[in-house]
């Protein structure tokens, strides 16, 4: 397989620029000849959609949901970066830049970073013509705030809404071109095949959930922003739909799959509390700017938070990065905590826990301020735990949240089949193996207002269609293996939920290829997710029909691929010998526990192909150079 | 705990639908709503029944999608809290639970308790927006916005759209959730341009949408799980009255249909 990244040549800071330029355009009275799917509706699908159609493309938009507006980026609560160093703190597009390369420890591609880092200014910009109510301060210019592995503050937010908001503004938009009769919108749709013909994307296979149908739909290109795969893990922050079908029915049909063992751990969210669990819910790193992270300087401590005595805590992240201190990135942070937990220092009933302390701020700012900022972040943590922050600490351990891995792209996002786009979370692209917090809502929009419009152009432009219907042969092979899947989920009629099979796989990849791997781990976990996906083929019982609304039917169906996924990414994590970011491996750390990268070896994108059911995929590799952030030891000391 | 459930069941949305009776014994109260009905569901699954067909996704209140009626009240007993953010321990050992969907003309039930709340985006299609096509935008601080408006137009953006206002309305009404939206863009100046179709527009919708009118009695706030007040609803009118007024000019001067 030819990985070419198409990066334009010439200096970085005028990359983009100059590709621009040198891209071919579609005559503004052709645009309505071409036809583009987007799978996904949220911040990439939606301002995608809505961007595109408002150039005159004719767009179809798919969503599983009722409505395009629950995607699930909607959940992000902290907020987005830009560098607009509208606080005069010396921000630049350039400092962003290096913030996201080095923080996502050297394995990403500077040339889209960049991209990315230009574009963010222009995406506050588009957010606040639409309407958008970011936070402002009295004089009524917008506020910011710092995240995690920053020294400056870089980060707009809508309360702890900021997802919700930036999400609203992109549905608006995509509502508008609906109205318009543009954009087509198809919701309660799930994607279950690509349809690739004569090499390139040209349709889908959807599952309408409500009649479950199964229509084939065509088109001159295909763009996925399905998010992220976060759920195999079973327990995280991701909506319960959210799932890995769509990009690994792409996978299987060609496109690459690029580092998916970078899966991100988020340092605070609830904890665990029983078996009965169905997700895990994030707490905002936002409240790192203010709360403090904490455990007891004892063992087995059994005293509650407040009768604790300063002198006996240990606020580890800042006595290990007293110059980042609460803000130290993620991957580093929830190390740090599972390894005062191992310790025997965590704290809760399951011990699997940490404070995030709240009393100073309050007394330094009072509750009415704290509350003002922070207000829906401790209402929601108090329906969940009970607990009241503003008199207790919260407690919080680290939880799946995020996946940098993804299928492989160039710098057009285009995938490895010619004409299947993918942005947003779906893709690899710009977080290398750690993402900094407030950089996934940037990279959506980014991807959806500013790139994929042009670069599509291009791909259109420079491309002779056949026209296609929905006899080819491709388009009905396609439709007819998800009607075969489809039969064989019913028919198997086992004896096992359906969740009883995805918590297995869950613990499984937690337990091996959660925060800390290693070797023997990973062999093992390559050992037993084969045997649960046997066992689920075997055993599994989906009530039911096809014909129906059928939700077990629907799950089924993600766990079925998830169970494929997790392999694919214990496989990665096991054949990435070294440390880098979120994947931190046993056998590669400095002596003080840090991730230990081997860039002679692996300063590298794996992007793995699909070589057919049973045999082992293939590891191809794109190099990755770094001309402009010098490579070295990440430090957050 | 053990808990009675009384639970709409409906196969499709032609068929006649009726509450069915099931016990969920050994109920943590640490267990949220849903997955309470997670842990019915598995049983019921092993017991070679269907599972209850129940919509939600994000289960942390924000993406609107979970939403029944429990006990009469939409989203159930606890202010300001969706299903998906209600615990057990909101109830009590031996409590009889009744639970169904959204009751309202223009949110027919698709399956058991999920409704299709469509109507809800076509409101939004016909005019909840500002037309700021990509690329067009001036910088985001070129135009300063009192922090208080910047404030009251968060508050009414923070609805869901869940539709539980409509649910709870004798009238069943989206005055509410249309207004959140009407507010939110007109007390933003980047809004007043499309400020007067804006409104017509919507409201035009909503009414073809076979919602009942407002009446004022308040039920939607008091179970809205973002606490939109309606406040927003007396914008919709002053807003809606002065478009009235607009139109009339613009039909005089011959612009009618510009926007
Ligand atoms: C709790 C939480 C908080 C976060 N907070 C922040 C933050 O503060 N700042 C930040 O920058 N990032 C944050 N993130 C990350 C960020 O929100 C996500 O990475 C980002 O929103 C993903 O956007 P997306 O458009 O790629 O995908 P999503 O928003 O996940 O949308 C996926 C879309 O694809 C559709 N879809 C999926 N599969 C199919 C299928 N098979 N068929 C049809 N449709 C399908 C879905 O219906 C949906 O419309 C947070 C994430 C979580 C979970
Ligand atoms: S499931 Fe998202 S609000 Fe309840």
């Amino acid at each position: 397989m030819e990985l070419n990244a198409k990066i334009p040549s010439g200096p970085i800071e005028g990359k983009w620029e100059k590709h621009r330029f040198d891209m071919n355009l579609v005559n503004p009275a052709n645009k309505r000849k071409y036809s583009i799917i987007v799978v996904g509706s949220g911040l990439a699908g939606a301002s995608g959609a809505a961007s595109m159609a408002e150039l005159g493309y004719n767009v179809k938009c798919f969503c599983y949901q009722d409505s395009p507006r629950r995607a699930h980026s909607i959940a992000a609560q902290g907020g987005i970066n830009a560098a607009k160093n509208y606080q005069n703190d010396g921000d630049s597009v350039y400092r962003l830049f290096y913030d996201t390369v080095k923080g996502g420890d050297y394995r990403s591609r500077e040339a889209n970073v960049y991209r990315l880092a230009e574009l963010s200014v222009e995406i506050i910009d588009q957010c606040v013509a639409q309407g958008v109510p970011f936070a402002r301060e009295y004089g009524g210019l917008l506020d910011n705030r710092s995240f995690g592995g920053a020294l400056v503050s870089r980060t707009f937010y809508a309360r702890g809404q900021t997802g919700q908001q930036l999400l609203l503004g992109a549905y608006q938009a995509l509502e508008r071109q609906i109205g318009l009769g543009k954009v087509k919108m198809y919701s309660r749709h799930e994607m279950l095949e690509l349809i690739v013909i004569d090499g390139r994307a040209r349709g889908i296979v959807v599952r309408d959930m409500v009649s479950g149908e199964l229509g084939i739909h065509l088109a001159d290109a295909v763009v996925l922003a399905t998010g992220g795969y976060g759920n195999v893990f079973f327990l995280s922050t991701y909506a319960k739909g959210a799932n890995g079908t769509a990009i690994w029915r792409a996978y299987k049909r060609g496109a690459a799959f690029a580092d998916p063992c970078f899966t991100q751990i988020h340092p605070t969210c609830i904890p665990v509390t029983g078996e009965y669990q169905s997700k895990l819910t994030l707490m905002s790193e936002s409240l790192r700017n203010d709360g403090r992270i904490w455990v007891p300087k004892q063992k087995g401590e059994s005293r509650p938070a407040g009768a604790i005595p300063e002198e006996e805590r240990d606020y580890y992240l800042e006595r290990l990065y007293p110059a980042f201190g609460n803000l130290a990135p993620r991957d580093i942070s929830s190390r740090a905590a599972k390894r005062v937990c191992d310790e025997g220092r965590g704290v809760g009933p399951t011990g699997l826990g940490v404070y995030l302390d709240f009393a100073d701020a309050i007394q330094r700012l009072g509750a009415g301020v704290i509350g003002e900022k922070y207000g829906n972040l401790f209402e929601m943590y108090e329906r969940i735990t009970d607990e009241d922050p503003y008199k207790v600490p919260m407690r919080i351990f680290p939880a799946t949240h995020y996946t940098m891995g993804g299928l492989w792209v160039d710098y057009n996002l285009m995938s490895t089949i010619p004409g299947c786009f993918v942005i947003g979370e779906a893709n690899f692209s710009d977080h290398g193996a750690n993402r900094l917090g407030a950089s996934a809502l940037m990279q959506g929009l980014a991807d959806g207002y500013f790139v994929i419009p042009y670069t599509i152009g291009d791909y259109l432009a420079s491309t002779k269609f056949e026209k296609v219907s929905e006899d080819h042969p491709q388009a009905q092979a396609a439709k007819a293996e998800v009607e075969e899947r489809i039969k064989r989920l019913l028919s198997v009629n086992g004896k096992c939920t359906i969740m009883s099979f995805h918590r297995e796989l869950g613990q499984i990849m937690w337990e091996h290829c959660g925060m800390s791997r290693n070797r023997a781990l990973l062999e093992e976990a390559l050992q037993k997710i084969p045997a649960v996906r046997e066992r689920f083929w075997e055993d599994v019982r989906v009530p039911g029909d096809g014909d129906e609304l059928n939700q077990s039917l629907e799950y089924a169906g993600r766990v079925a691929d998830f169970l494929e996924i997790g392999e694919l990414i214990c496989l990665d994590a096991l054949e990435r010998e070294e440390s880098c970011g979120a994947h931190f491996r046993e056998e590669y750390q400095t002596e003080d526990g840090e991730a230990l990268r081997d860039d002679e070896n692996y300063a590298h994108v794996a992007a793995w192909e699909y070589a057919g059911e049973g045999k082992k995929p293939i590891r191809n590799v794109e190099p990755l150079t770094f001309e402009y952030v010098p490579l070295e030891q990440r430090s957050y000391k | 705990m053990n808990i009675t459930l009384h639970v709409w069941r409906q196969k499709d949305a032609k068929s006649k639908g009726r509450f069915v009776k099931y016990e969920a014994d050994d109920i943590s109260p640490d267990m949220s709503f849903l997955e309470m009905l997670d842990v019915v569901n598995e049983r019921l699954v092993l017991e070679g029944e269907e599972p209850i067909a129940v919509d939600h996704d994000c289960r942390e209140g924000i993406c609107g999608t979970c939403g029944v009626v429990i006990n009469g009240r939409a989203h159930g007993p606890r202010e300001r809290t969706t299903v998906c953010q209600l615990h057990m321990r909101s109830f009590r050992d031996g409590d009889a639970i009744w639970i169904e969907p959204w009751r309202a003309k223009a949110f027919p039930v698709i399956k058991d308790l999920i409704v299709d709340r469509g109507a809800l985006d076509r409101i939004i299609a016909a005019g909840g927006f500002i037309s700021a096509p990509t690329g067009s935008a001036s910088d985001a601080n070129a135009i300063p916005v009192p922090k208080e408006n910047a404030d009251l137009a968060m508050d009414a953006a923070a609805c869901i759209g869940c539709g539980a206002c409509v649910a709870a309305c004798r009238n069943a009404s989206a005055m509410l959730f249309t207004s959140a939206k009407v507010a939110q863009l007109g007390l933003l100046p980047q809004g007043q341009p499309e400020r007067y179709i804006r409104v017509k527009k919507m409201v035009a919708q909503m009414d073809l949408e076979s919602f009942g009118n407002c009446t004022n009695h308040g039920d939607c706030e008091a179970v809205c799980p973002k606490a939109v007040s309606v406040d927003n609803i007396a914008r919709l009118n002053r807003d809606f009255i002065k478009s009235t007024l607009i139109a009339d000019r613009r039909v005089a001067v011959g612009v009618e249909g510009a926007g």
